[in-house]
Parts: C-alpha cells; sequence; structure tokens
C-alpha cells in the first residue's frame, strides 16, 4: 500500500502546535504593533493553515501529483480573484464615499 | 496488480474500472480534492468582499470586530483543532482496522462538531439580543458611544455585521452538513464496513471536516482580530 500509517504522536504533536499558535495569535492580537497586527495574525493562520493541510489532510505524504496540483491551483485561481478585484477597486476614484 | 490482464481476480470492493485499490483510493481523494477547490471559490468571493469593505470601512470592521466576544472565538477555534485531532486519528484508526476506536473517535468528532455550533448559537444569540443583527431593528448605538474616537457610521457597520453573519453562516451551514455525514461515518463504521483495505469514505469525509476547519482558521483573525489593541 502506497498509503503512509503516521504515529499517533506526530498527530498529537501536530495539534499541541496547532492549540499554542491559537493561543499566540488571540493574545497577541492585544499588543499594539500597528499594520503589521494583521501581518501577524494572517502568517498565524497560514502556518495553522499549513499543518493542517500537510499533515492532518496528509498531501506531505500523498503519492499523487496531480492532488498537488489541484491545490496550488485553487490557490492562484483564488489569488487571482482577489488581486484583479482589488486591482480594481482600489484604483478607482472613491465612488462608495 | 495483476500480472496479466486475462487473470483479474475479484476484490472486494474494487469497481471495475480501476486497475487496484491505489487508484481507486487516489482517484476518489482526487475528486474530494477538486471539491474543495470549489470550495476554495466558493468561500473566496464572499472573502474578496470582506477585504474591500474592510479596506474601506476600517473604523467600522474595527468596531464591529471588537463587539463580538474573543473568548467564545478563541474556544470555538480549539474546539475545532481538537476535533481535527479526532477524525486524523480516526482516519488512522480506520488504516489499522480497529472499528470500536473508530466509532469512538468518530463520535468525539461529532461531540465537538456540535459544541461548536453550540458556541456559535450563542454567540449569535448575543447579537440579536444587542441589535447587531443587520435589517429593520439593527443599531449601533453601543458602539458608537463605546468607541467615540472611531467616528463610526452605523450603515457601515451593518456591512460588517452582513459579512460576519454570512461567513460564519456559511461557515456553520458546512459545518451541519459535516454532522451529518459524520452520523453516517459512524453508522457505518459500528457496522464494520470500513477495513484496512477499503476505508475511503472514512479518509474522504476527514478531508472534508479538516477543510470545514481550515476556512475558520481564516475567519477566526478576520473577524474577531481585526483590532483588538488599547484604544487612545
Amino acid at each position: 500500500m502506497s498509503e503512509p500509517i503516521l504515529s499517533s504522536k506526530l498527530y498529537v504533536g501536530i495539534w499541541a502546535v496547532l492549540m499554542v499558535l491559537t493561543v499566540i495569535t488571540a493574545t497577541v492580537a492585544f499588543v499594539d504593533m500597528g499594520r503589521f497586527n494583521t501581518v501577524v495574525a494572517l502568517v498565524i493562520a497560514t502556518l495553522k493553515a499549513l499543518l493542517v493541510v500537510l499533515f492532518f489532510m496528509h498531501v506531505k505524504y500523498a503519492s499523487e501529483r496531480l492532488t498537488k496540483m489541484v491545490i496550488v491551483c485553487s490557490l492562484f485561481w483564488l489569488l487571482i480573484l482577489l488581486f484583479l478585484s482589488l486591482a480594481d477597486y482600489r484604483t478607482r476614484a472613491a465612488s462608495h464615499v | 496488480m495483476a500480472d496479466s490482464p486475462l487473470v483479474v481476480e475479484h476484490q472486494e470492493g474494487l469497481h471495475h474500472q480501476f486497475v487496484d485499490r491505489d487508484q481507486q483510493r487516489n482517484a476518489a481523494s482526487l475528486g474530494m480534492w477538486l471539491f474543495l477547490g470549489t470550495e476554495v471559490m466558493f468561500f473566496g468571493g464572499m472573502f474578496c468582499a470582506y477585504l474591500i469593505y474592510r479596506l474601506w470601512y476600517y473604523h467600522e470592521f474595527a468596531a464591529g470586530s471588537r463587539s463580538l466576544d474573543i473568548w467564545l472565538g478563541t474556544v470555538n477555534t480549539a474546539v475545532l483543532i481538537c476535533s481535527s485531532l479526532t477524525v486524523a486519528l480516526g482516519v488512522r484508526a480506520a488504516q489499522m482496522g480497529k472499528r470500536r476506536l473508530l466509532v469512538l473517535l468518530l463520535l468525539l468528532t461529532l461531540a465537538f462538531g456540535l459544541g461548536f455550533l453550540g458556541i456559535k448559537a450563542v454567540e449569535w444569540h448575543d447579537k440579536f439580543v444587542e441589535h447587531h443583527v443587520p435589517g429593520a431593528s439593527f443599531s449601533a448605538e453601543d458602539l458608537i458611544e463605546h468607541y467615540p474616537q472611531l467616528h463610526i457610521d452605523p450603515s457601515r457597520t451593518q456591512i460588517y455585521f452582513s459579512l460576519y453573519f454570512a461567513m460564519t453562516g456559511l461557515h456553520a451551514l458546512h459545518m451541519v452538513i459535516g454532522v451529518g455525514i459524520f452520523c453516517y461515518l459512524t453508522y457505518y463504521a459500528w457496522k464494520g464496513r470500513y477495513t484496512p483495505e477499503y476505508h475511503t469514505p472514512v479518509e474522504i469525509g476527514g478531508l472534508y471536516w479538516h477543510f470545514v476547519d481550515l476556512i475558520w482558521i481564516y475567519l477566526f483573525p478576520l473577524l474577531y482580530l481585526i483590532d483588538r489593541k488599547p484604544l487612545t
């Protein structure tokens, strides 16, 4: 079988890291870091998302490259949606005011 | 894989169009990932609307975010992370053919999932009591009073709460569907349908559950943690 069985210790370890990151992100939000509050919150969220995708969703151990391609493509599509919409709205005259 | 195409032995649970179990499992997993890709775009539209309005109406978003209960939000994040652990361990139990352990872990996942929805219901109830639900009875008077230095506009605050309810609502709908899927999985796991050779539904259902957890991992900082620093 190409499907590896990961140790439960690894899963519990990932869980512990996710819990710690959750506490950190909620605590750090009260510290005034100016613009960097948002950056830190998103970096921590992305770190957590990576851990979930790679280990809990087994992508790190996936034998199928097609799966990884689908994930990268989905993210790329999402970035097109966000960036092009933002490029439009941010360069217009402020019609919303 | 059979050496000769003429000698194809029948394997329990293997559909005829697949060469072997690995291929069948990979196909199912790939199909699920494609579905999750469409889900990314489904939620993506809302994240995009959120991003644009947050840049326009930052102060109203900050005030709205402050009105959410960060304690309940953090606990709910922890509850979902715990449920993801029980799902990951459940898939492992299925891989090893431990039926009782699998049923136990699926039941735990259901408990965490329902716990999350319960806490969410409490939070929504609070918003109704505070008149923060967009509509005829909406009022941002309490926020204007609390945060005079933000100079917030009530109608813009309503946009924040519209997005809050739409995003957490869509997420909660996914949780409800997830609970349904896991009830199904628990029933058939208890019946002994899943073996080390065949447990694709557990794996696929698990992917869905983890994905819903992923969405929350982003919703939590985007909705609850916009601006929590002390106001001067």
